[in-house]
């Protein structure tokens, strides 16, 4: 993850969490929703599986499908730059619509 | 045998199973999905670079069109495809490589090969399951990068594709209504390419005995769909029948379609059932209900394609074809997993004899966890519909096992009214695809009576149904498979109870004289084939033994 050196040198991150309620995690469906969502934000957006030690990048579903970010489980979203709040605001609701399924 | 000279082309006719539809000619044309054009790189590596936007721009844009006519099955997987081309983490690694030097299409292959290898790397089925997406990408951007379009829009009008494999979004990227039929060497009926093209009415032959040869490309052939072959070269006499076959065929679709809406009556009057087999949610966007008299099988395993669905995926679907069939009959069996539908991490590996083995019923038996979910799912649907639910339980051998599905069901109706959520209990029916219950199908407390044919006649033939090799032993019109269906019949009429019949038998019009003989009146089958189907029990009488014999 070469981003997050360079985003928390941008500033704070702000970061967010919400539970990951479908039954098979994170599969296509939702990570290309994810990512999707993700890059309309200006803000370098980073999302985490709850086992996970480094983040990953919420605007790369190739990346994002790999987390493997279980059901049941907090998926842990972070954003740095202008509009932070409002991209870990919109993930979070995102994945708390259990991404419009 | 004479001069190996004298024919520079020989007809040649390859077996394989049909899939569905009828006749079609025109020429061959070869798909060779890893077969793609050599190219030499350009002169700079930043023009290089530039050839690979342009790929990805181009595959890109070939993926849109396809996704803006598809519906929502197809759309998950192009999707998907579509968001990795414009993936950063992935791209520019790529062009990176590629500015220093590396070829566009060795850059690419190579980083998506080396994708392709970590999602299958760990046996996760949900990424498993996406690396064959990869793969289907890789081609895609090379086919791109040297000039080809990527989807189908060089095949010929009117061809016959032939293919080694085929992928859902290969299949997809067909234009349906410019080619005659399609031909694969690998695939299953089952399949879900099978399934697409059942529901789309593409006549599909697969399981071929031949490889692909690119010597082929052009050439004249002739697709059976009904027959499981494929004629190439034929000769002018070979043509000249098939020509009229075809013919003789489309005029009967043609008449059938129109009145596909029209209640099936057998020619000496009797009302016949015509209802439809749903087999992903997606076909409920491409057909109207108004071509059936209900849903006489729903097979629920799509649902659990990525994994088991929790309850209320499986109850957003139930309800929503419930809603679909707007006050028809819908029945929806109970996940049949197994034998020949392995789902990863829900049926048992290794199993010597997987079809004899812990499937269907079995399986749910010994997984109560996800079939009381399944359970709960279908007892809230049943609360949305005017008319009952009816749940069928495949691969049911003894009544015990039925009883045993009973008290799940019972069990998960008490919990949900006790948590006052709205409920109802759906009639509970038994699936004979087993000889035993055939036989003893009088002894089961059944609100209905579904025949499974297609595992019924693998059971009571001793043949395998994905072993090509006994495929002729598995004889729909073996007078024990239709004794067995005539014993279930007349069982159910003792009982007072309806019987269906939803296995391929009955999504055959060759067949249907033989299963009205039966005493079957109501029939069950895939969408495309509900016309036809409905215009063989026209043409048959409801019960009657050819002249003169009392065989």
């Amino acid at each position: 993850m070469t981003g997050s050196a360079a985003a928390s040198a941008m500033g704070e991150w702000i970061e967010g969490a919400a539970t990951i309620v479908d039954p098979t995690g994170l599969h296509a469906r939702p990570a290309v929703k994810l990512t999707k969502l993700a890059k309309t934000f200006g803000a370098v957006v980073e999302v985490r599986a709850d086992t996970d030690a480094t983040w990953t990048n919420a605007k790369s579903p190739n990346s994002v499908m790999k987390m493997k970010a279980a059901h049941g489980s907090p998926l842990h979203i972070r954003a740095s730059g202008e509009d932070a709040d409002a991209a870990v605001a919109a993930l979070v609701a995102l994945v708390e619509r259990n991404f419009d399924a | 045998m004479p001069s190996e000279t004298a024919e520079a082309v020989r007809e040649a006719v390859h077996r394989g199973t049909a899939v569905c539809g009828g006749v079609a000619i025109g020429p061959l044309h070869v798909l060779r999905g890893v077969a793609v054009a050599r190219r030499e790189a350009a002169a700079t590596p930043q023009e290089e670079v530039g050839a690979f936007r342009a790929a990805l721009a181009a595959a890109t844009a070939a993926l849109e069109a396809v996704l803006a006519a598809e519906d929502e099955l197809a759309g998950d997987i192009l999707e998907f495809q579509a968001a990795l081309l414009d993936d950063p983490d992935l791209i520019e690694p790529i062009a990176a490589t590629i500015a220093l030097g590396t070829p566009a299409h060795d850059a690419w292959a190579a980083a998506m090969d080396t994708e392709i290898a970590a999602y299958r790397e760990d046996g996760d089925p949900v990424l498993s399951a996406r690396a064959d997406d990869l793969a289907d990408l890789r081609t895609r951007v090379l086919l791109a990068l040297s000039g080809g379009e990527g989807g189908g829009g060089t095949t010929p009008a009117g061809a016959i594709i032939l293919a080694v494999e085929m992928t859902p979004s290969s299949f997809l990227a067909l234009d349906h209504a410019r080619i005659a039929g399609v031909a694969t060497t690998g695939g299953s009926p089952t399949s879900h390419v099978s399934i697409l093209a059942k529901a789309r009415g593409v006549n599909l032959v697969v399981g071929l005995d031949t490889v692909p040869d690119e010597t082929l490309e052009g050439a004249t052939a002739i697709l059976d769909a009904s027959d499981g072959t494929l004629v190439t070269n034929p000769a002018p006499v070979t043509l000249g029948e098939a020509e009229a076959r075809r013919a003789a065929g489309a005029a009967a679709r043609s008449a059938a379609d129109a009145r596909a809406a029209d209640p099936a009556v057998t020619a000496d009057g009797v009302p016949v059932k015509v209802m439809v087999n749903i087999d992903d949610p997606a076909l409920l966007d491409l057909i109207g209900p108004a071509i059936c008299d209900g849903v006489g099988l729903t097979r629920t395993e799509f649902l659990f394609a990525d994994g088991a669905p929790d309850e209320d995926t499986q109850f957003t679907f139930y309800a929503r074809l419930l809603a679909w069939a707007d006050g028809r009959p819908v029945t929806i069996r109970t996940l049949d997993a197994g034998g020949d539908k392995p789902i990863p991490g829900v049926t048992f590996d290794g199993e010597a004899n997987p079809f004899l083995g812990v499937r269907g019923v079995r399986l749910s038996l010994g997984r109560p966890d996800l079939l009381r979910t399944q359970l709960r799912a279908l007892a809230r649907a049943a609360a949305t519909t005017p008319v009952p639910l009816k749940v069928m339980v495949p691969m049911v051998t003894v009544p015990d096992e039925l009883e045993r599905v009973r008290a799940l069901l019972a069990e998960a109706v008490a919990a949900l009214e006790a948590a006052g959520t709205p409920c109802a209990t759906p009639i509970l029916g038994t699936m004979i695809e087993v000889p035993a219950a055939a036989l003893t199908a009088g002894t089961f407390d059944a609100g209905f009576y579904s025949i499974g044919s297609n595992d019924l006649i693998q059971y009571a033939t001793a043949s395998a149904r994905d072993n090509p090799a006994v495929a002729s032993l598995a004889d729909p019109l073996n007078p024990a498979v239709l004794e067995l269906i005539a014993r279930t019949v007349a069982a159910g009429a003792a009982r007072g109870v309806e019987v269906s019949l939803c296995g391929d038998m009955a999504s055959s019009p060759a067949l249907a004289g033989a299963l009205l003989a039966t005493g079957l009146r109501v029939f069950s089958a895939a969408p495309a084939e509900v016309g036809a189907v409905k215009q063989a029990i026209r043409a048959s009488v409801s019960n009657a033994p050819e002249d003169g014999g009392d065989a």
